[in-house]
């Protein structure tokens, strides 16, 4: 781990201007910078949709680590991608409190609206879908996060709904 | 946002600032917020350590441990610095309790954590959302910048000679990070993988200094105990298990929610009483009392008291508080599959027993649940996870093992009557399997 304090504002920067500077700063927020890595990974796939290969060399280069660390503590946690996934990533939970209130129907459902499959993309790039596991949600199941936002309480019914109201801000 | 939920025989402590706009700092002193931190700074940690052992309050997280006792572990002069962990992790199915807390009463989070700072002799405190909770972690984050603007958080807090920082913290998804020290080293910009204990975080913990890690509302109940006074809280709930907790129902309960009730309270009156019984009437065939890792309990099993010692001694646990409830469609085969699903997904693979143990039993019961098993997949089952039963650093394999063995014990006959290729005697046949991550 790299003691030095680099710089800031650390340049050239792949990320926005508000970006950079928050990551600016995070790096400074603990006793060691390293702490800065998950929080930096995960804002950064949020503002360019995944983690890219010039994304992780930034942020190896920011902490001061070698990118193979990076890639390293990236691939355990199971929201960080190295892939895009579309606009709008729709998950549903099919963990107990929602299997047993109609989860998997609900992701069913959800795999032939879309015509996807877990992991998969649609081709217009607007939707994706996730099975996850619990999300924290159990007494309002079943319960669907779409991206950070979260839905509670759904049927099929309303879960079309859900999906038409992210297909129009697509298009907005 | 998710629905609040009452019924009269709840009583409301750490829910008390439900859906009163307590996110807002001013209306969080309104309401009687930040005082009880006041009266810590002015009676000293030994006096706040006393408190909280009369208290009788225990870990919300899971495990039970005496809050009052695990501060007092801490030693009082330390090299290093010494640090507050919240665990907002919340992970287990099941369990929706610190998601409203967040939500409705962050400051609560704050005030606790820094009594626990005085009260160890710490300067630092980090509060740990799980990746999924950016709706939440944003109001905390709020939260804590209004505390600073209030001189409540930084250098000289409440004009005294203290200093607190607060700083709030990402994950990324991972059930495994809740455990206490794979939560440090993922607070250290690390993987998840959990340490060896001893030494324990009291002494050596969050970048090697002691560190006291309490899970959310186990902190948010805290300025609760010095409001109320510690005698009066313990009163609250049953023999050695103090106050209040949030019990999350979910499931085929008729009114799923969290309810917040005393400690000791009856696990059939919750359900039949408080929860309205099972929806359509239909009639009960099991409760998994506190989150998917704890035994699954028979009907005739639930007139117990929810406190850790009386749901121990009915050979399950308090754990996370998340009672789950089953009617009679459940096919338990298949719910112990999708148990096992999610540990065998969620296991970190650092220990063999829990990497290895959890794959297994998803393949032996996915084979049950299909109709293609034999007897002896049956006994597998018990065999395999009574030999993973505490052999691994983290209590993961351990809560993947527990409920599985109670589900064969409890329910055989189920598992025996999917064998010689019958079919699963419930409408469902297909399990959507989890893509490995
Ligand atoms: C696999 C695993 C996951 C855990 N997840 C959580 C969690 O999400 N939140 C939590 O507070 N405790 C969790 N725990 C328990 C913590 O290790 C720890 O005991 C707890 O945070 C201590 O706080 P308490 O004494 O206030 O309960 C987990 C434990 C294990 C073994
Ligand atoms: S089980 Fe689906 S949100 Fe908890």
């Amino acid at each position: 781990m790299s003691a030095t304090t680099l710089p800031a504002p650390f340049a050239p920067t792949i990320f926005s201007p508000e970006l950079a500077a928050r990551f600016d700063k995070l790096v400074t927020l603990y006793p060691v910078r390293r702490s800065a890595l998950v929080p930096m990974l995960l804002y950064a796939q949020d503002e360019i949709g995944y983690l890219s290969d010039s994304a992780i060399a930034e942020i190896a280069q920011r902490i001061g680590i070698t990118e193979l660390d990076v890639r390293n503590v990236l691939s355990y946690y199971s929201m960080l991608r190295t892939k895009p996934a579309g606009k709008f990533n729709v998950q549903v939970c099919t963990n107990i409190s929602c299997m047993l209130r109609g989860g998997r129907e609900l992701l069913e459902h959800c795999e032939r609206r879309l015509g996807i499959g877990h992991k998969q993309v649609t081709p217009d790039g607007v939707f994706s879908l996730e099975e996850v596991e619990c999300i924290g949600a159990c007494s309002w199941a079943p319960a669907v996060q779409v991206n950070y936002d979260f839905h509670d309480n759904l049927t099929p019914e309303a879960m079309d709904a859900v999906l038409e109201s992210y297909r129009a801000k697509a298009n907005e | 946002m998710p629905t609040l939920v009452s019924h009269p025989e709840e009583v409301r402590i750490v829910s008390s600032r439900f859906g009163q706009g307590a996110a807002e700092i001013d209306r969080y002193l309104e309401l009687g917020g930040y005082q009880s931190v006041r009266k810590a700074i002015d009676q000293g940690p030994d006096w706040i350590i006393a408190q909280m052992k009369a208290s009788n309050l225990r870990g919300r997280g899971g495990a039970g441990f005496p809050t009052g006792m695990k501060w007092s572990f801490v030693p009082k002069q330390s090299a290093k610095p010494k640090y507050v962990l919240v665990n907002g992790d919340e992970s287990e199915p099941g369990t929706c309790k610190d998601h409203l807390i967040f939500l409705h009463d962050p400051h609560a989070v704050i005030e606790g954590t820094i009594i626990a700072g005085l009260a160890i002799g710490a300067k630092m405190g980090f509060i740990y959302l799980r990746g999924e909770y950016r709706y939440l972690l944003k109001i905390m984050e709020k939260a804590i910048a209004d505390a600073y603007a209030k001189g409540f958080l930084g250098k000289g807090i409440f004009g005294s000679q203290f200093d607190f920082e607060v700083v709030s913290q990402t994950g990324a998804g991972a059930y495994e990070v809740g455990e206490e020290s794979a939560l440090m080293e993922s607070l250290e910009g690390k993987r998840g993988v959990p340490r060896i204990k001893p030494p324990f975080p009291a002494v050596v913990g969050l970048y090697g200094g002691p560190t006291v890690i309490n899970n959310a509302e186990t902190i948010a109940t805290v300025p609760h105990i010095f409001r109320i006074g510690a005698e009066e809280y313990a009163k609250i709930g049953s023999e050695r298990n103090g106050g209040t907790r949030l019990f999350c129902v979910s499931g085929h309960a008729a009114r799923n929610g969290v309810y917040e009730l005393p400690m000791g309270y009856n696990l059939k009156r919750l359900i039949y009483e408080v929860a309205g019984g099972i929806r359509d009437g239909r009639p009960l065939k099991a409760v998994v009392p506190g989150g998917s890792s704890t035994p699954v309990l028979l009907p005739n099993e639930i007139d117990i008291g929810l406190d850790f010692d009386q749901v121990g001694k009915a050979g399950s646990m308090l754990g996370s508080g998340g009672v789950v409830v089953l009617d009679d469609t459940v096919c338990m085969v298949d719910f112990a599959l999708r148990t096992i699903a999610f540990y065998q997904h969620e296991s970190c693979g650092w220990c063999i027993p829990c990497r290895e143990g959890t794959d297994w039993l998803k393949k032996t019961l996915t084979r049950l649940h299909a109709g293609a098993g034999e007897m002896r997949d049956i006994d597998n089952v018990r065999y395999l996870a009574e030999n993973m039963l505490g052999r691994t650093f983290c209590p993961l394999g351990d809560a993947a093992a527990m409920p599985t063995i109670a589900f064969v014990k409890k329910f055989r006959q189920e598992f025996e009557d999917h064998l010689d290729g019958k079919p699963c005697p419930h409408a469902r046949h297909t399990v959507p399997e989890l893509a490995a991550v």
